[in-house]
């Protein structure tokens, strides 16, 4: 029993699974709809194309898995693109469908702001959340991406960050945590909020 | 509010670091994973290692040394140096490096950053460009480390560049690089305002007040910086904090 981090081709997992591993987890990496299921926890990483990642998701047969995972109530992380994924669709390539385990668009920050969104940037809690314990703020992390989620749901939404506005880069619904910057290289800090996570099992 | 970045740039010749790193606190100074964990414990906001191996043997070498690094220090860290082609790339990546930085390469086949980017995604497809001054706000493309002159004009380039799909821009200054006497703030101000992706400023730091110039009048996103570092001349904190009070936003 481990947490399994999903392979779905989507680039390199191997930093996850090092700080995962760094903060005592035992790690799987796997598309194996089993192994997957059978998990104590699973993480959603990835980078690169929403539609691409999709279609790998497709092709691998490991959505069902994903779903049932979720429903079963153990935690779940997506990070980065593996949190948008999350959601109902993108506004990246092609107008592409997501999961759709929560309500809200993918969209792509705005010509005011230098594209991607890339650096050390702050998290500002929304919610007093066992993610974020025994943190301090203010707490920088670390993002690489051009775009960001729009949630139905505002309750879901754990922190914010500032860049050229506000916008969602962490949620949390009961089991379901997603987070749009790296934890994995977000230095000590990042390396305790996947402690949190890992202590959510 | 994003944070300005501080890179702390180290050259790696068959998997060691050469340049000395002289820290009185490290037990191997030409070890790249035990230089890079220092200054992450440091609070450098990311790592450059810059291969300048030449071998095929060093090249494997290098990704080994990578692997490593990445099980190690868990702060985003970038290789770059000698990158041919795709397959270089994917080795590097596959090692557990966040982003490659290509310069020669890019230069003689754009292609290789469209093709890059689509296949990895631009957040981890850095172009590195080498530049000279010319004339005034005129800087020419030079490559092969330094040594070949292209033609090709650095805003043009940088913005060509872009438009191939890369991620971010390490500007190195051939004038400044070695001199301590501060950043091309000209030339990074020009680049930066011409486009759209974050732009790394190397070469010429010597000085506190220099990462403050490059950061407001050379409006770089981050900049990068090696020989003060390496020799302890200023610690990464030092520097954060000097441009804290000076009201630059800082991770620290």
């Amino acid at each position: 029993m481990a947490i399994a981090i999903i392979d779905y081709k989507m680039g390199n997992l191997r930093s996850v699974a090092n700080a995962l591993e760094r903060v005592g987890a035992e790690i799987i990496i796997t598309s194996d709809k089993k192994e997957i299921y059978d998990a104590e926890s699973v993480v959603l990483p990835g980078v690169g194309a929403f539609s691409q990642a999709m279609e790998n998701l497709n092709r691998l047969d490991i959505i069902p898995a994903i779903y049932e995972f979720i429903d079963s109530g153990r935690p779940f992380l997506g990070i980065c693109l593996g949190f948008q994924l999350l959601f109902t669709k993108s506004e990246e390539g092609s107008t592409s469908r997501g999961l759709e385990v929560f309500k809200g668009e993918v969209k792509r920050f705005g010509d005011k702001v230098k594209v991607p969104h890339m650096g050390w940037n702050e998290i500002k809690p929304k919610r007093d959340l066992v993610l974020f314990s025994n943190i301090s703020f203010p707490c920088f992390v670390y993002f690489a991406h051009s775009y960001y989620v729009e949630p139905e749901d505002r309750g879901i939404v754990a922190a914010i960050t500032d860049y050229g506005g506000d916008f969602v880069s962490a949620i949390q619904k009961e089991n379901i945590l997603g987070m749009q910057f790296h934890p994995e290289k977000s230095g000590e800090k990042g390396l305790e909020i996947l402690r949190n996570f890992f202590n959510l099992i | 509010m994003l944070t300005k970045r501080i890179i702390p740039c180290l050259d790696v010749m068959d998997g060691r670091v050469v340049k000395g790193v002289h820290f009185v606190n490290l037990k191997d100074a030409g070890d790249p994973v035990e230089t890079g964990a220092l200054y992450s414990r440091e609070e450098a906001d990311e790592l450059l290692f810059l291969d300048i191996t030449a071998t095929v043997e060093g090249r494997k070498t290098t990704a080994k040394v990578v692997e490593k690094t990445a099980e190690e220090v868990f702060i985003p860290f970038t290789v770059g140096g000698g990158i041919n082609g795709i397959e270089d790339i994917i080795l590097l990546l596959r090692s557990g490096a966040d982003k490659v930085s290509i310069n020669t390469a890019a230069v003689k086949d754009p292609f290789l950053i469209r093709n890059a980017s689509q296949k990895f995604g631009s957040q981890c497809i850095v172009v590195a460009i080498d530049a000279k001054k010319k004339m005034r706000d005129k800087w020419e493309v030079y490559i092969d480390g330094g040594r070949t002159p292209t033609g090709v004009d650095v805003i043009e380039w940088a913005k060509k560049a872009e438009s191939m799909g890369a991620g971010e821009i390490v500007l190195t200054s051939m004038d400044a690089d070695g001199t301590k006497q501060g950043y091309d703030i000209d030339l990074t101000r020009l680049v930066s305002e011409s486009v759209n992706i974050p732009v790394i400023a190397s070469g010429g730091a010597g000085k506190l007040e220099h990462f403050y110039e490059v950061f407001t009048d050379g409006r770089a996103d981050a900049a990068l910086a090696a020989s003060i570092f390496h020799y302890g001349e200023y610690r990464i904190r030092e520097v954060k904090d000097y441009l804290l009070t000076k009201g630059i936003k800082m991770r620290v």
